[in-house]
């Protein structure tokens, strides 16, 4: 999801920036010391730590980065959501207090306003992209985003299917239903087959084409499972008719670029050994397809075809995220072009040198030896990439200024909610045992075509 | 060569049109490809032809379209090289200023020469009679060949196709220029706004940039070039921002004014408005079928203003007698696709042939850098018809030409049939894709198969080798099966 990075909006949650080039061998060598199952549980609690310290404490809306003027983003708050049941079994935050800072947000989504005027929260149940910290409202005429309002939502699932107590439990899940039920799909595909990307109130719905396959099944998904306004039984066939089933770099694939895309649905949703039509007749699955992408990008670090440094089979991990800005160089009589924040891809491109230092370890459940290995790797190769054992956005060793590897300021908190998430379903796979017995994700899979597995378990 | 060569070769100011035969075995309304191309091969047959033109021969593609586009082109990617000379270690890397005068001067020198194998002389020397004015439908087999009435057996409506208008306000007033105008230009707009961006807009976009212009592209779709495959129309968006385009998708424009001297152009994208300066605009949204004035209703012809005359599988308009080919009737607007299409309604109008156009394997390209070239079906459509297919892709980076030669953006997609080795088409984005696609469209007539494209020598290195290249990762990937 390519967001433009702006500054200067008002911001006053608490936030700590790290030094931009910290000194943190001594750190990378500490953790580098710790078994691997120490090292996870570092790394996933610092992440966590995000989530709580960059959070408005009102409201718990979530702040995009930890850079100063970042207002909210829905995307992230949906990370954080999920990210509380892991850290309540994780022992770091007590059950109630975790039921407390989830009610908060979902009473925040809940009261705050819902209607078609230009700084509403949200609009039939969707919300925008981004919101001010403070006032909970519609900040840089952002749009009224459905992939990011179904990230939100899949967190309010995973919290109402978490917290099944009494109580401020019992309000969570009425809450979290309530949300759930208000969402418009039907509206978001504007009498179409498939669904509008989003919607502003300057210009109604964005014509932003969906061709080929993304991070967007979970839309398709809690689309289709929705009780009240379901996207139509033919929206997901109406996507999956511009997927492309590709031999490329050795690998069968249905391909997209960025790394993320084969990472943010499969956060929540267990794809293991589930199909739906299109990977029926291929014969795979969403989970092995993410095996293949992972493969292709090992190869294409191996191949490192625009001769970048660093990159390597263990070295990997091209996707959306910040960058070094726009410009070009001719450094050691190559003409190079380096981007800002944009959705970075491989083998196709663009690739600009800039590697999300995050992504390998985000991998782990699809291959633990892997993630394990390049992350190790890039900590002893690169250390300065995390900081308070947080990594950082993005980082280019190909664009060093002073001696320095071009380093992204901070932290994004879709890379640490990503992170939690993902080292908890590789430790135990609680997320995806949470959101499995979800009706409304099991209404929505089967809605879209999926069988066998798990899923052929559920009535 | 100067003009006087070139209209000595395709509109003499002496000529004189020729005494009518009594009746033609074939009219052809039209002087462009294809109706040269049908001319020519009726005439080569042994039939009496006449060709009515009322411009030029040679027609769009000679005047304002293939040729000269592609010649501005050479000189642009020449400039581009030259932008990069220093990765290659030559020791200039300096881009020295645009003899614009120059460029175009090389443009209708260009011209002037491929007008020879369109001339009027060599249409009389194959006995086709050329008359030069307007054609007028009169009867079912009759028309107006300027002043001379002419009958005809059977006819071919081959009258090509025209830059589509807008309605876009202001426009009209403020003035703009279109695919056959932008040639005629005496000096390099400083900015240039290009409105649309199918492959007409995209190339003018880049050659205009890479020759010094400012240009701004603005295209109402979410990706250039809408009926390409994702992955190639964004290969071509990072090259055009790379050689500097400014390139605006979702764009809407809204208007166009005059403000103190400067073309403004006024465009909207998600709802928010704003406004570029310009020199010159280009507008590129399509082009539209010549009907109007040919009297069709006459002849019985039904014709729609958008799609142009409406024809059969055959090519066969409702007036039996009557086909038509080319930009007039058909959705690829192509010179290629013009040629033979004309080609096939004289086979089916004189020969009692039973071709049909669907049949047609039609390659197209779009010259940007890199080339995009596809033939075939698009894995859409093979999915709209329920074909599995699988795309065998290779990375131009991992072709080793395309490395020597420093053009390694782009990819060879092969898509074939799964459970068979059949090839239903392909894309190729490439330095020279349009050299490339040519391959696979012998390939794909000849009928070979992925097993046997995948023990065809190529010479090496060359980049055509990335086609072998996607047939022998075919046969990695089929069990029991290897390449000798």
């Amino acid at each position: 999801m390519p967001r433009p990075l702006r500054r200067g909006t008002r911001r006053r949650v608490r936030h700590r920036l790290p030094p931009l080039n910290p000194p943190v061998s001594a750190a990378g060598e500490t953790l580098l010391a710790l078994p691997d199952d120490a090292l996870l549980d570092r790394l996933q609690r610092a992440a966590f730590g995000y989530l709580a310290e960059y959070s408005n404490p009102e409201t718990g809306l979530v702040a995009d980065t930890s850079r100063g003027g970042s207002p909210c983003s829905i995307a992230v708050v949906g990370f954080a959501l999920s990210c509380y049941p892991v850290a309540v079994a994780r022992g770091w935050v007590s059950r109630s207090a975790a039921a407390a800072q989830t009610l908060k947000i979902l009473r925040f989504f809940s009261e705050s306003a819902q209607n078609d005027g230009p700084d509403a929260t949200g609009y039939k149940g969707f919300y925008y992209h981004f919101l001010d910290m403070q006032s909970g409202r519609r900040v840089w005429q952002c749009e009224l985003s459905v992939v990011d309002t179904s990230l939100l939502i899949a967190g309010i699932l995973t919290a109402g299917c978490y917290f099944d107590g009494d109580g401020n439990e019992a309000e969570i899940r009425g809450l979290s239903d309530a949300l759930y039920r208000r969402v418009d799909w039907q509206w978001a595909q504007n009498e179409r087959q498939t669904v509008a990307q989003g919607w502003k109130p300057e210009c109604g719905f964005l014509h932003y084409g969906w061709e080929g396959y993304n991070e967007a099944t979970i839309v398709f998904v809690l689309g289709l499972g929705s009780p009240t306004h379901p996207l139509s039984a033919a929206s997901f066939a109406g996507w999956t008719s511009t997927y492309q089933w590709e031999n490329l770099l050795g690998q069968d694939v249905l391909y997209s670029g960025p790394l993320f895309t084969h990472l943010f649905s499969h956060a929540w949703l267990d794809y293991r050994d589930i199909r739906d039509v299109f990977m029926r007749e291929k014969d795979s699955d969403y989970f092995d397809n993410t095996r293949s992408a992972i493969a292709i990008h090992r190869e294409y670090g191996a191949r490192n075809p625009r001769g970048y440094e660093g990159y390597d089979r263990n070295l990997w991990g091209i996707t959306a995220g910040d960058g070094p800005g726009n410009r070009e160089l001719r450094q050691s009589s190559r003409d190079r072009r380096y981007f800002g924040y944009m959705s970075r891809g491989a083998p196709y491109g663009p690739d600009d040198g800039t590697i999300a230092p995050w992504a390998m370890l985000a991998t782990l459940p699809f291959g633990a030896d892997i993630a394990l290995r390049g992350t190790r790797h890039l900590l002893r190769t690169y250390p300065q990439i995390c900081s308070n054992d947080r990594f950082c956005s993005g980082f280019n060793p190909s664009l060093a200024e002073h001696g320095n590897a071009w380093l992204s300021e901070g932290w994004y908190g879709l890379d640490q909610g990503l992170l939690v998430m993902m080292i908890e379903n590789y430790r135990s796979g609680l997320i995806w045992e949470i959101t499995r017995d979800s009706t409304w994700i099991q209404a929505g899979l089967k809605g879209a075509g999926f069988e066998g597995g798990w899923l052929s378990r559920c009535r | 060569m100067n003009q006087d060569d070139l209209l000595r070769r395709v509109r003499p100011p002496s000529w004189k049109n020729p005494v009518p035969q009594s009746v033609y075995d074939l009219a052809v309304l039209g002087g462009g490809p294809a109706g040269f191309a049908a001319a020519e091969s009726a005439a080569r047959q042994g039939h009496s032809v006449a060709l009515i033109e009322r411009y030029r021969l040679g027609g769009n593609s000679l005047h304002a379209g293939s040729i000269p586009s592609k010649a501005i082109i050479g000189t642009a990617r020449l400039f581009a090289a030259m932008g990069h000379g220093g990765e290659y270690g030559a020791s200039s890397s300096s881009k020295p200023p645009t003899d614009f005068a120059a460029v175009m001067a090389r443009v209708r020198r260009i011209r002037t020469r491929i007008a020879e194998y369109h001339s009027i002389e060599r249409c009389r020397a194959r006995g086709i009679d050329v008359f030069l004015g307007d054609a007028r439908f009169v009867g079912h087999n009759a028309l107006l060949a300027g002043e001379s009435p002419l009958f005809f057996r059977k006819a071919i409506v081959a009258t090509g196709a025209r830059p589509r208008s807008s309605n876009i306000p202001g426009l009209e007033q403020v003035g703009y220029l279109t695919s056959e105008t932008i040639f005629d230009l005496g000096g390099l707009p400083a900015r240039l706004g290009v409105i649309g961006g199918g492959p007409l807009g995209c190339e003018s976009a880049q050659a205009f940039c890479r020759l010094g212009s400012r240009v701004s592209i603005l295209q109402n779709d979410p990706k250039f070039l809408p009926h390409e495959e994702r992955d190639a129309a964004e290969l071509l968006s990072m090259s055009l921002s790379r050689d500097g385009v400014e390139t605006r998708l979702n764009t809407t424009v809204a208007g166009a004014h005059v403000e103190k001297g400067e073309k403004i152009i006024e465009a909207i994208n998600d709802g928010l408005k704003y406004s570029i300066a310009v020199d010159e605009i280009l507008l590129s949204i399509g082009r539209v079928p010549n009907v109007e004035d040919l009297d069709l209703r006459a002849a019985g012809i039904d014709c729609e203003p958008d799609q142009g005359i409406k024809v059969d599988d055959f090519l066969r308009t409702t007036n039996g007698d009557v086909y038509a080919a080319g930009d007039v009737c058909m959705a690829l607007k192509f010179t290629n696709a013009a040629e033979s299409s004309a080609r096939l309604a004289v086979q089916n109008a004189l020969r009692g042939k039973a071709e049909r156009q669907s049949r047609l394997t039609i390659p197209w390209c779009t010259y940007c850098s890199p080339e995009i070239a596809h033939i075939g079906m698009s894995v859409k459509e093979a999915r709209e018809r329920a074909i599995s297919v699988k795309s065998y892709t290779v990375m131009m980076q991992d072709v080793d030409r395309a490395i020597t030669d420093g053009q390694d953006d782009g990819f060879v997609k092969i898509y074939v049939r799964e459970g068979s080795d059949s090839i239903i088409g392909a894309t190729i984005v490439a330095a020279r894709a349009s050299e490339m696609i040519n391959e696979m469209s012998v390939i794909m007539s000849a009928g070979i198969g992925m097993r046997q494209l995948a023990n065809i020598v190529h010479a090496y290195p060359a980049q055509s080798d990335a086609i072998r290249l996607a047939a022998v990762a075919y046969v990695d990937g089929a069990p029991g099966i290897h390449a000798d």
